[in-house]
């Protein structure tokens, strides 16, 4: 029993072993309840299935989630990434509605350029206020989270704007390769953060800085400008999350566009591993989260469950994946079961806060 | 004493960690009315020990008993409550809150329900007062100095009545006179039938007070011994687990020839620099291969000149001038352009970041130099970590471990490593010994005269006074946050001499500048 145990440990003591239990326990209730659930088939070159859906459908989220998360690691938040989301979709399909041509690659890649440059200046906003001024991060993007909303209706005009555009629609829809082109895109950026981060010295530093900012200054880490740039990488990733939603739909409507995805985003590095007070921070983790919640979405869609009761079923779930992960919960759980079983490291640490 | 019952009797206890057997059936037993000192290396087991008893921990196998009675506590407070009150070797208050609060936190003193804020601050006071320290409680704790924090931790934990009181390298950052006060106020506790356990790497400070000795050697019991028994050669030997002769002291490694190193341009010359509220504005010189030592007493503005060459602290007055340019260090980056390095007396706040590793935590200033688009090549960094984990033994010696899992001492020595493998030009030292056992102490001293023998010039902090004499070259006296005496260290010099300068402040010593 207890050499059993052991040789688990390694297994059930990984951080991402909880949050992948409950995605499995997930898929399988979902199984249950339609048994064609797990079928993925091959149509006109192209993958089909409710899998396949839910990762489409989650794109935009590990976008938004993966940026939140190098934010998170420096010990701050962006609650804007929503609003950042709607301003770049929206000035993306103004400047398409405005072309003759709406279906011209050109004038759509002009577009996202424009888009894109925009989304990082105002990522270098929020930068400034929390780096330069020094403004706490909740406060600083919580200008932009309702400013950034108005500048959308303003771009919008208070409308809804329609778009007819092919290769605008392809990122939200399209197909490269058997998959959706959405994910494509969201793996590639998600390669591009690990590379950036992982490649280089980059999330060291980002750890470090949100691990412990003023060791980090005296060790002559420039810890403005990194968190400068984190801010930058969010709006960056929620901008092309921006433009994966309006082309879903081939419209922008500032009022909805990215509405509350920063609050699933946050959800979604936590349920990761990723702590709220900085440092550590583990991209794999903020997927499987970004997962956990979209599945979660369409499984109550799936299994018709109440509308009314969504978000409160949504709760339900992240509270017990949130208590799962808890050290002290689950020390307590575990003392009880075998009272003499050595507690693993970090539920020491949760405690009581007494170090070396 | 052995005829009395023990108060507290722990037995065969084991602690286990992930990769490290921290504790491996160790027995303890602790009388009333003594001074019961608990020695080993670093990372030797102490501070485990100490948490294990009082819940911070869980055991892995063993009981504790306390009057006779089986415990286990679930955490310090329950400890507390229980009549065990503890002194965590890194202080461990809350930075934000005042002086008073802090001392009073759980137990504030009442009046129909609220806090009767007024007593609470009286109260702290007088409680400070007790053990002479007299600053303003109501001030955030976090604005005064690491001393001050841990003499203000000590009070916390004397004023609950307690029958056991545990005391985890209280000394660490005090000063001669603090200690004095301290061990004044053990006594006392001591002769009221409280029983203490005290853990230090001072061996004088043992001796001066204990009654027994257990000592601990890599997480197993090596045994108890009454004071009296054990000369301190012995006690070395029982805790480093070897011949003493590998300890052979350093001689006074200041005695190689001053005149030739401060001949040419200073490295860095400060004049008329100062900080208002901070340090009054003072000249100092330091030249390649000098080592400086800063003397002065708890709150003299040592550190303060220290963080001013280091740009942690912007200076607002005076100049700079790194080989003979003039410079304004304005920030650590800028430090760091220069060759300066700083390894703080604080080594929780200002020195490591906890949750990363050992290597992360060693490459981190080198890294930062490099900008994050250069990482430190993975192979190099082996070899760097590898080296510096062994030249300062650092223990466990695993590279992944996270910094915050390590003993006290091996903490400081990471981050000593950091800012040696930057190889600054100066380097300042503030503190770097404090909580580092007696053989790596030597080993440090040793490095830093062989660094300053390579040319390094450095900057030397401490509160021992021995020690400074031991490696400068030139003693600096501060006090009331000024610079009051340069002293060379020729023969003349010794500990009476610099202690003179402290109390008076004589000026005219500079006079004696050759
Ligand atoms: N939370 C932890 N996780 C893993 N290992 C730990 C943890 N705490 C302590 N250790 C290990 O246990 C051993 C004993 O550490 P401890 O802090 O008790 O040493 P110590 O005798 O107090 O040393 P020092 O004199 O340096 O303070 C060390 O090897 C340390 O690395
Ligand atoms: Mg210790």
């Amino acid at each position: 029993m207890s050499t059993v145990k052991a040789r688990l440990a390694p297994v059930t003591g990984h951080r991402l072993f909880w949050p992948l239990v409950v995605l499995v326990v997930l898929l399988a209730a979902n199984t249950v309840y339609r048994p064609s659930f797990l079928s993925v088939e091959l149509k006109n070159g192209q993958l089909y299935g409710s899998l396949i859906d839910i990762v489409r459908l989650s794109a935009p989220l590990i976008l938004v989630a993966l940026g939140m998360s190098l934010v998170i690691a420096t010990g701050g938040i962006d609650l804007s990434v929503g609003s950042v989301a709607a301003v770049s979709g929206a000035i993306a399909c103004l400047y398409i509605s405005e072309q003759p041509d709406q279906n011209s690659l050109g004038a759509v890649l002009t577009a996202l350029a424009i888009a894109f440059g925009i989304a990082l200046l105002l990522g270098a906003w929020n930068g400034i206020l929390v780096a330069g001024i020094g403004i706490q991060p909740i406060i600083a993007t919580l200008i932009l989270m309702v400013a950034g909303r108005g500048l959308a209706q303003l771009i919008t005009s208070g409308q809804i704007i329609t778009i007819n555009s092919e290769p605008y629609k392809t990122i939200g829809v399209g197909h490269l390769l058997t998959l959706p082109f959405a994910i494509i895109i969201a793996l590639a950026v998600t390669l591009l953060v690990a590379v950036l981060t992982r490649r280089t010295a980059l999330g060291m530093i980002i750890e470090a800085v949100g691990g412990n900012a003023e060791a980090s200054r005296l060790a002559g880490i420039r810890s403005r400008r990194i968190t400068l740039l984190v801010y930058v990488v969010s709006a960056a990733c929620a901008a092309i999350a921006g433009f994966m939603m309006t082309a879903n739909v081939s419209s922008a409507d500032g009022n909805a566009v990215g509405l509350w995805v920063e609050l699933d985003a946050i959800l979604a590095v936590v349920i990761g591993g990723t702590s709220l007070a900085g440092g550590r921070f583990y991209l794999s983790g903020t997927i499987v989260g970004a997962l956990i919640i979209q599945t979660l979405t369409t499984s109550v869609y799936a299994m018709n469950i109440d509308p009314q009761t969504t978000l409160l079923f949504k709760a339900v779930v992240v509270i017990a994946v949130c208590l799962i992960q808890a050290p002290a919960f689950r020390a307590r759980f575990r003392r009880r079961q075998a009272p003499t079983a050595p507690p693993a490291a970090p539920v020491e640490k949760q405690k009581e806060q007494v170090p070396a | 004493m052995s005829q009395r019952h023990p108060v507290l009797t722990m037995t065969a206890i084991s602690k286990i960690f992930p990769g490290v057997r921290a504790l491996d059936g160790v027995d303890f037993r602790l009388f009333p009315g003594e001074v019961h000192a608990l020695m080993g290396e670093n990372g030797a087991g102490k501070s485990t020990l100490i948490k294990v008893l009082t819940g911070v921990y869980g055991t892995d196998a063993g009981t504790i008993t306390l009057d006779g009675q089986q415990v286990s506590f679930a955490g310090p407070m329950q400890a507390t409550a229980a009549g065990v009150s503890t002194v965590y070797q890194e202080v461990n208050l809350c930075p934000n809150l005042s002086v008073a609060e802090n001392i009073f936190i759980g137990r504030e003193p009442r009046r129909l329900g609220a806090v009767n804020w007024r007593e609470m601050r009286r109260r702290a006071q007088e409680l400070l007062a007790r053990i002479d320290l007299h600053i303003d409680v109501t001030e955030p704790l976090g604005s005064y100095s690491l001393a001050v924090q841990q003499m203000v931790a000590i009070a916390r934990a004397v004023d609950v009545n307690a029958r056991v009181l545990i005391l985890d390298e209280p000394t660490s950052s005090l000063d001669a006179d603090e200690v004095a006060q301290l061990l004044r106020i053990m006594r006392q506790l001591r002769d009221d039938g409280i029983a203490i356990v005290f853990v230090t790497h001072f061996l004088d400070q043992v001796y001066g007070i204990a009654d027994r000795i257990t000592v601990l050697r890599n997480g197993r019991l090596v045994g108890e011994y009454p004071t009296a028994e054990l000369p301190q050669i012995a006690l070395v030997e029982k805790m480093i687990g070897k011949e003493l002769d590998a300890l052979e002291r350093l001689d006074s490694e200041a005695g190689r020839d001053r005149a030739a190193i401060t001949a040419g341009q200073p490295l860095v010359a400060a004049d008329g620099l100062g900080r208002t509220g901070s340090v009054a504005p003072f000249s100092l010189t330091i030249h390649a291969g000098e080592v400086v030592g800063l003397a002065g007493l708890l709150g003299s503005g040592r550190t303060e000149v220290a963080r001013l060459f280091f740009g942690a602290d912007r200076a607002d007055q005076g100049r700079l001038a790194v080989d003979g340019e003039p410079t304004a260090i304005r920030n650590p980056v800028a430090a760091i352009g220069r060759g300066v390095a700083f390894c703080s007396e604080n080594r929780r706040t200002e020195g490591l970041v906890g949750e990363l590793s050992v290597r992360e935590n060693i490459i981190l200033a080198m890294q930062a130099t490099r900008g994050w688009l250069r990482p430190v090549p993975r192979r190099k960094q082996d070899e760097l970590v590898e080296r510096y984990i062994k030249a300062l033994s650092i223990r466990p010696a695993d590279p992944d471990m996270p910094v915050r899992n390590l003993s006290g001492g091996n903490q400081q020595k990471v981050l000593l490593a950091r800012w040696l493998i930057t190889e600054p030009r100066l380097l300042i030292l503030d503190e770097p010994t404090r909580g580092i056992d007696i053989g790596a102490k030597t080993e440090i001293q040793r490095l830093v005269a062989q660094l300053s023998d390579g040319g390094m010039a450095v900057l030397f902090i401490s509160a021992e006074l021995e020690e400074v004499l031991r490696l400068s070259h030139k003693v600096v006296v501060m006090r009331d946050r000024q610079l009051v005496a340069q002293l060379d260290n020729d023969d003349t010099l010794d500990a009476d001499r610099v202690m003179r300068a402290i109390a008076s402040g004589a000026r005219q010593e500079e006079l004696e500048k050759a």
